[in-house]
């Protein structure tokens, strides 16, 4: 019934070592100390997960390059055109009268985290992605460890490509304190996880992604759009009341807010509120879109 | 203490029945093949063996842990090989390794000499500095199933794990896994609609339509041809 192959063929040389780990010894391991063990294997997966998506972002270096690209597109010809046509009153964070490129940087901040975060999150239900998601989720460490590890990596690489955006912004003249820079990181870092933990909730209920072009328009870009990012909330006003209260409730405008007073090393307090509690709420719905006897269930593997 | 014991497992994918009432067990050291045709029920039960979700009825145990009761001890005893690819091709089968290993707790020299033992196993040694990328079919399988070994689990479990490969590639596979539950003791589930994957001191369920059709040695259940025997369970019910 079965071709007889030549054993030796596959594995010439004998295995010098063999079981360098056994299963069993780290079950007696785990047990002996059960939370520093588990807390270990915890840490070791997430540093593996940290290192695991520089090494791929260092890799596509055209991920990098794209990334800047579009805000850039922006801040340099959008916000040329529109200099003229927009005329802006002081509001806070701002003393004196602003370019329209000051006040869209914090925006196109916003926008490098909302695309990277989608990227990054919905990259688990991409068809090439998915070998690697059941090798996440079928580690032995709790499943809203793992999405935490996953987040916080992606949400790390938004950070780096939001600065890399920031410095060649200060080249182009659109400069901010050092302290600015420095009391952004944290206000940057948020809004990053905000935006994944919202990209995983999406992930664990689309049941797969064909591309990603559906996403941006019916998530990026109503998002994107109906912020604070572009225009502020008073001029939203002017143009309809309607729109501005669609804003005024978009977490969204309140990552803008929050990294924009933060640029200026002031604080946003509703801001950082609502962005704290929306991560709360996205990150819940997430971990309960991913239980396994939920989420994954209801798409057919 | 038993390899993996299936109890009772019922699934439905919202009104559809996907598994009914499939009960088996694989006893350490056992090479077990689950043959059935394409939407048996077998890629469903290997969601649920490996807690991709949960059954609405019945019970798995792998190495002795009830996956429901300890998961992440269970879990710690398994190997999978999926049918989608788990390699990342921007990374050396190395790294690769090592990403898996971390996965599981193991890092530093205890995680190096362990990816080089499995490649050792699997005669892949000299490629481990090699981007996954530069493989071909068989070689990424292989790596897959070093992979799955990385962390010494006791049962393992392969889903069509020979789907696009050549014949020659087949044959080396399929043969390396007999072998690593004949030399090493691991508990083996390789699920298949490849009639000539399997050998007659196989044991072997038949699933069909989310039912176990026949339990047993293959030889036993075969008879002269498993092939023509296949055909006939399947048909009949169908």
């Amino acid at each position: 019934m079965n071709a007889v192959p030549d054993r030796d063929a596959f594995a010439p040389n004998p295995p010098k070592t063999l079981n360098v780990v056994d299963a069993d010894r780290l079950d007696r391991d785990a047990q002996g100390r059960a939370a520093p063990a588990f807390f270990h294997c915890a840490i070791v997966a997430l540093s593996a997960i940290l290192q695991r998506e520089a090494l791929r972002f260092l890799g596509q270096r055209g991920r990098l390059l794209a990334a800047l690209a579009r805000p850039l597109v922006w801040l340099i010809v959008f916000a040329a055109g529109f200099r003229a046509a927009l005329g802006l009153s002081i509001t806070p964070p701002y003393q004196t009268y602003i370019t329209y490129e000051i006040y869209i940087t914090p925006g196109l901040v916003g926008m490098i985290l909302l695309f990277n975060g989608m990227q990054s999150s919905l990259s688990l239900v991409y068809d090439r992605e998915m070998g690697s998601m059941r090798l996440l989720l079928t580690a032995p460490l709790p499943r809203w460890w793992l999405l935490t590890c996953k987040l916080v990596a992606g949400s790390l690489i938004s950070v780096l490509q939001a600065y890399v955006f920031l410095a060649v912004a200060a080249a182009w003249g659109v400069r901010f304190t050092p302290g600015g820079y420095l009391a952004a990181l944290p206000a940057i870092m948020l809004g990053a996880l905000m935006v994944g933990a919202l990209g995983l909730v999406l992930s664990s209920f689309i049941r797969q992604l064909e591309n990603f072009a559906g996403v941006m328009n019916f998530v990026i870009f109503p998002v994107f759009f109906l912020s604070s990012a572009l225009y502020p909330l008073w001029k939203m006003a002017e143009a309809s009341p309607h729109l501005r209260d669609i804003c005024a409730v978009n977490p969204f405008t309140h990552a803008v807010e929050l990294i924009r007073f933060a640029l200026y090393a002031k604080l946003d307090p509703l801001g950082l509120a609502v962005t704290i509690a929306a991560l709360a709420v996205f990150g819940a719905a997430a971990i309960w879109g991913y239980d396994p006897a939920r989420g994954l269930a209801a798409r057919k593997i | 203490m038993s390899g993996l014991v299936i109890e009772s497992i019922t699934h439905m994918w919202g009104a559809k029945q996907a598994l009914e009432d499939v009960s088996f067990s694989v006893a350490r050291g056992e090479f077990c093949a689950l043959l059935g045709p394409n939407g048996a029920g077998k890629s469903t039960l290997f969601g649920l063996m490996t807690r991709l979700f949960t059954p609405r009825a019945g019970a798995i145990s792998i190495a002795g842990h009830d996956l429901a009761r300890e998961p992440h001890g269970a879990l710690r005893h398994i190997g999978v090989v999926f049918q989608q690819p788990t390699v990342d091709l921007d990374l050396t089968v190395r790294r690769n390794l090592l990403y898996f290993a971390a996965l599981h707790g193991l890092f530093g020299r205890r995680a190096e000499v362990r990816v080089m033992a499995v490649l050792e196993r699997l005669g892949m040694a000299e490629r481990s500095g090699e981007r996954a990328e530069a493989l071909n079919g068989g070689h990424r399988r292989r790596m897959e199933i070093a992979r799955a070994l990385m962390h010494c689990p006791s049962v393992l479990l392969l889903d069509e794990p020979t789907v696009g490969l050549d014949a020659a590639a087949r044959v080396a596979i399929v043969d390396h896994v007999h072998r690593l539950a004949a030399d090493d003791g691991l508990t083996v589930l390789w699920a298949t609609h490849l009639v000539d994957e399997i050998r007659p001191p196989d044991r072997l369920v038949i699933l069909h339509r989310g039912r176990v059709l026949a339990a047993g040695e293959a030889g036993e259940i075969g008879g002269t041809d498993l092939s023509e025997r296949f055909i006939e369970l399947t048909g009949a019910v169908s």
